[in-house]
């Protein structure tokens, strides 16, 4: 089954963690990426910092362009990853070994994909 | 209770009683619901098929009596429920092809193989991990189980678990549909998740257990006895996974406090531990109890529901309360907060700490909890005992007061209201 992974963080969390932790976290979710290169899909993205983000939405007046994220929540994606794994459990084992998930305020949204579209017609 | 007590139940003509039909329907529907599902790879269809068959059969059976094998009919009524909703699916026409020669079987033959699995895993096991799932609600997880593994309808659901039908009903076709499209699998973990998962479907069990105490007076024709559920899952577990310490040390507990049930409840008033007649305890569960706390620690892998299990056992191996080993429990409690460091229970060992002779001791450390269980009417009525023991009868008072205030529970009520008139 595919699954979307999505890492989410709090920035003012992520910006009091020393340098060399994160660099060295950072060490170690390259590493995890090669480990489990046969779980993980095509698909998938380190995004860059929040402030970057840029949302359209459509208002009374129309459709209008804000800044920010989506969502006003104090978590942000930083990036997602499609993942192909036999089922939920196996998708929970593979993002508890996620490196990210040490560091303050950070955590991994699991969602399935829809791959057959006649499921949606129901 | 064994498949055959239930297969010699009244049969043909003469009206079942509908404690053995809820008996009847426990011991079979998880069965069917796991085999089902398994077969068609779809669990919402499979507890829908068995949970209208179950209402057929209730409604068949308190009438004309129960069969002489129960577990083949509702096989039956279940497959054919099944067929009739895949039908109405398109896109399953093609697994129909292969399925329908057994649907096809009718009402009129049952497979003795369908309900004779004792030789096998106990194939509820599975389902019972799948419905919960760490991916669901604790309240999901609850509901679903007592669906599909216990054979509960909504209503009872509805009741035992004070919500409403509507509310009970959408709980449960939420926690299907995120079962289905999240991939979760029925399966019995194993590798280093399986302790913590077993620990979420044992908490599971002990919720059931717990929640059929809050339901007072329920009428008693429709209402299913939840303790009377939870005891025998507790049991079906245990049996599945002898290994599995912690099983039966749930299993224990829930036996110890099944043993006191009839000198818990005295005419429908609350007797507390200490003033129970412990001659109306039930010693043929005490036994059991403690036979089954006996094999969890052979097995030597202590745990919370063991060191649970262990302190009601202290209180069963009393005479009479004034006997109890103070220490022993304390101690207890002490290793149980090593796994379970939860306000509720560090409020029990505040308890404790105080029949040792520390209730100032005992009142710093109820004290400290206030932040957590400030809105809990137990807290409160603790507070309200160790102020009385200190002398502060004042402050006792309108603790015993803010605690019946926050109780819900009728019969809480009374034996509070009680306290205060003193």
């Amino acid at each position: 089954m595919k699954y979307v992974i999505m890492f989410t963080s709090i920035p003012e969390l992520d910006a009091q963690v020393p340098a060399d932790k994160q660099q060295e976290v950072y060490g170690r979710m390259y590493q995890w990426f090669g480990e489990n290169a046969a779980q993980i899909a095509d698909g998938g993205a380190q995004l860059q910092p929040v402030e970057t983000a840029t949302t359209v939405k459509y208002r009374e007046s129309g459709t209008v362009v804000v800044d920010g994220p989506f969502s006003e929540a104090k978590e942000v994606v930083g990036g997602f990853q499609v993942i192909d794994v036999p089922d939920m459990d196996a998708a929970i084992a593979l993002v508890k070994t996620w490196p990210g998930l040490e560091l303050p305020g950070c955590g991994v949204e699991i969602r399935p994909m829809v791959t057959d579209y006649s499921q949606l017609e129901q | 209770m064994t498949e055959s007590d239930a297969a010699a139940g009244p049969s043909g003509g003469a009206a079942a009683s509908d404690l053995l039909l809820a008996r009847v329907v426990r011991e079979e529907s998880g069965r069917i619901v796991a085999s089902l599902a398994g077969s068609l790879g779809r669990l919402d269809i499979a507890e829908e098929a068995v949970a209208e068959a179950v209402e057929e059969a209730l409604r068949a059976w308190r009438g004309n009596g129960i069969p002489p094998n129960p577990g083949g009919w509702l096989t039956q009524a279940a497959r054919h429920n099944a067929f009739d909703r895949l039908r109405r699916e398109d896109r399953y026409r093609e697994k129909l092809a292969g399925m329908a020669p057994e649907v096809e079987w009718g009402y009129a033959t049952a497979d003795p193989a369908d309900t004779d699995s004792s030789d096998e895993i106990d194939d509820r096991l599975p389902l019972l991990f799948g419905c919960c799932h760490p991916a669901l609600s604790q309240e999901a997880q609850l509901a679903l189980t007592l669906r599909a593994v216990c054979g509960l309808t909504t209503a009872q659901i509805a009741r035992a678990t004070f919500s409403t039908e509507p509310a009970t009903a959408q709980r449960i076709v939420r926690a299907k549909r995120k079962i289905g499209a999240t991939g979760i699998p029925l399966r019995i973990p194993d590798g280093p998740d399986r302790a913590e998962r077993l620990d979420i479907v044992l908490t599971v069990v002990s919720v059931m257990y717990n929640e059929a105490h809050l339901v007072a007076g329920g009428d008693a024709t429709s209402n299913r006895d939840l303790a009377d559920d939870a005891l025998w899952l507790a049991g079906v577990i245990a049996a599945a996974l002898p290994r599995e310490a912690e099983a039966h040390g749930l299993l224990a507990l829930l036996l110890f406090h099944r043993a006191r049930e009839s000198a818990r409840s005295v005419d429908g008033e609350l007797v507390l531990l200490a003033d129970q007649d412990r001659s109306r305890w039930n010693e043929t569960l005490i036994v059991r109890a403690r036979a089954e706390l006996e094999q969890a620690a052979g097995l030597r892998r202590p745990g919370r529901w063991q060191l649970h299990a262990a302190i009601a056992a202290c209180h069963a191996d009393a005479e009479t309360a004034a006997e109890t080993d103070w220490l022993q429990v304390l101690v207890l409690y002490d290793l149980l907060l090593g796994y379970d460091p939860s306000p509720v229970v560090r409020l029990n060992r505040a308890v404790a700490l105080d029949r040792v002779g520390a209730p100032t001791a005992a009142l710093s450390e109820v004290d400290a909890l206030q932040a957590h269980l400030g809105r809990a009417h137990l807290w409160h009525a603790v507070r309200a005992h160790l102020l009385r023991r200190l002398g502060r009868d004042h402050e006792a008072l309108a603790a015993d007061l803010r605690a019946l205030e926050l109780t819900a529970n009728d019969a809480e009520r009374r034996l509070l209201a009680a306290r205060t008139h003193r």
